[in-house]
């Protein structure tokens, strides 16, 4: 369903966020089932209105980001991609073990407040934000951190604040993606949010493409779509996506869109003077 | 009570150990984290199962057989797919393992099942009393053949050549290729031994608890990361000693605290270490970040 692909594009942007500044967070599955529980819990047992429940749960969500930042501060690669493996974990056994939020049998009784419109319009603010900020001070900030660590600091960008930044807002972002996904499933479970979780997370955005967001957005509506029309592989879906994943790292470990397919898109478009220039620019 | 406990986890232990030395190797010569070991651990498991189950052997037999069905499988991943995985991208040969994880738990759920499968009781667990202490015969195999193995592996290591390859490539494969090292049969024969290693593990793993499942290999995996980090990544006798030291406080934290958060003991480790220690206890690889 449309809604359902809606709430996969923010998770996978959320992934793609920090990863877009180099850190590869496994963590996500965890922000996401913190936006779940605390926005279930509030509209649940609290009886706060939908909206301000779901805020609150993205920024709950974010505040822990932010303090798991702290220490992903200084730990790159594969430890980082551990290190969030494991806070993620961490949040599922917590809410496994929270009785307020319902621990092993988890938390019913949500109402269906999500809707076709404000997960779009989510979706809307988030591919604007990331397109308007690629080509900014930021947006290349990002990219600098993803390159070469030492040298985006030498060259004045200010590593911890924009690190802290970018994860922490990837946490707002899944946190806000698990309101919408309570409020549209109704009932859920810590341990529909584990590593497992993390990991479906960020499989669409390896296959649509990891340089640019769009790859984020494609991959999340190839995997959410393709199991609808090829109805025959719906059995053995995560298989065929498995498949898929190690072909096309094999094949195109850039994932689908990359630079280059958007350079020629856009090329398409522009006037010729646009097309020389492109053809003259290095690769960012 | 508390020796009695103490031989518990290091039994448990020593089976983790056994799959973390195999993500320890293989990240040592290919610094890939192998994400789909864990899924050969289990594959393992399920073929001693059938074995035993379908072809009426006996345990050390399928034990064997899980051995070599799980190495072979080992091979085949290493030379079917991580080879062909330019190198550039860092995320690529992490993906695909992923990816094959994936494969491989769903179509083992697929062909058996989702649901959790126990051996028959193929023989009478004796029980030995010391004092307080009981052990029994199954518990006794286990730790006798999992120290077996890391004996063997150990010695392999230190004294065959292949084993001298095997830590010339871990260390610097330019320089081991230089010296006539064939990369990519060692890089094989890694993936080989590391698998079958897991595969004894599975069986052994699947007599401890007479518990089969599509899923076991998951946690397998998270655990073995948080082994491999605790005992420094890409060092062997840090995965053996910190799969014993894990199983034994995963042991004694369900006993004296509380039995729900076991996993999070793992987990907690993990996070910890890698704040305050990230080379592990007994130092890492001298690549980091990768």
């Amino acid at each position: 369903m449309l809604i359902i692909a809606g709430i996969n594009i923010i998770l996978s942007l959320s992934f793609y966020l920090p990863q877009s500044a180099g850190m590869v967070s496994m963590a996500q599955g965890g922000f996401m089932a913190i936006g779940a529980f605390v926005s279930a819990a509030l509209t649940v047992k609290l009886g706060v209105p939908f909206y301000p429940a779901l805020l609150i749960g993205g920024i709950i969500a974010g505040m822990v980001g932010v303090i798991v930042g702290f220490p992903a501060l200084r730990i790159k690669g594969i430890y980082l991609l551990l290190l969030t493996l494991g806070i993620s974990e961490v949040i599922r056994i917590f809410f496994l073990n929270f009785k307020y939020t319902g621990g092993v049998a988890g938390l019913g009784g949500i109402k269906l407040h999500t809707n076709l419109w404000n997960v779009y319009l989510v979706v809307a603010i988030l591919a604007y934000f990331f397109h308007r900020i690629a080509p900014t001070r930021m947006g290349r900030a990002l990219s600098a951190i993803r390159e070469d660590e030492e040298a985006a600091e030498i060259m004045g960008i200010n590593l911890t604040r924009t690190k802290l930044q970018v994860f922490g807002t990837g946490a707002v972002m899944a946190g806000l993606a698990g309101g919408f996904y309570a409020h549209f499933a109704l009932y859920i479970l810590s341990d529909n949010f584990g590593v497992g979780k993390s990991i479906e997370i960020l499989l669409p955005v390896l296959i649509g493409g990891i340089e640019i967001f769009w790859g984020a957005i494609l991959g999340s509506l190839i995997v959410t779509f393709i199991p609808e029309w090829l109805r025959v592989i719906q059995p053995y879906r995560m298989i065929v996506f498995g498949l898929i994943v190690v072909v096309m790292m094999i094949l195109r470990p850039q994932g689908l869109v990359d630079r280059s397919l958007v350079r020629s898109i856009r090329s398409r478009f522009r006037s010729d003077s646009f097309r020389l220039i492109s053809n003259f620019q290095k690769p960012l | 009570m508390f020796l009695q406990q103490l031989i518990n986890g290091i039994m448990v232990g020593s089976t983790y150990s056994l799959v973390a030395i195999g993500y320890t190797l293989i990240f040592g010569v290919l610094s890939v984290l192998h994400f789909a070991h864990g899924e050969v651990f289990m594959i393992g498991a399920f073929i001693g199962l059938e074995s035993v189950l379908v072809a009426k052997m006996d345990i050390p037999v399928a034990i064997l057989t899980a051995m070599v069905g799980a190495g072979l499988l080992g091979m085949l991943i290493e030379r079917g797919v991580i080879r062909f995985i330019k190198r550039e991208y860092h995320l690529a040969p992490l993906s695909a393992t992923i990816g094959l994880a994936v494969v491989f738990q769903e179509g083992i759920t697929k062909i058996f099942g989702g649901d959790t499968v126990g051996f028959p009781d193929t023989f009478q667990a004796e029980t030995y009393r010391f004092g307080n202490i009981s052990i029994d015969s199954t518990q006794v195999i286990i730790l006798a053949i999992a120290f077996f193995l890391m004996a063997t592996l150990t010695l392999f290591v230190k004294k065959t050549r292949t084993g001298k390859a095997i830590r010339a490539v871990a260390e610097s494969p330019v320089t081991a290729r230089l010296l006539g090292v064939n990369i990519h049969r060692i890089t094989m024969f890694t993936f080989g031994i590391s698998s079958a290693l897991a595969g004894a593990a599975g069986v052994l793993v699947g007599l401890a608890y007479n518990a089969i499942s599509p899923f076991m290999g998951t946690r397998m995996a998270l655990l073995s990361f948080a082994i491999m980090l605790l005992g420094g990544l890409g060092n062997i006798t840090g995965a053996m000693a910190g799969g014993l030291i894990l199983g034994v406080v995963e042991v004694l934290s369900t006993v004296y605290i509380s039995s729900s958060y076991r996993d999070a003991f793992a987990f907690g480790t993990m996070v910890l270490i890698l704040i305050f220690r990230p080379s592990g206890l007994f130092g890492t690889k001298l690549q980091k970040g990768r």
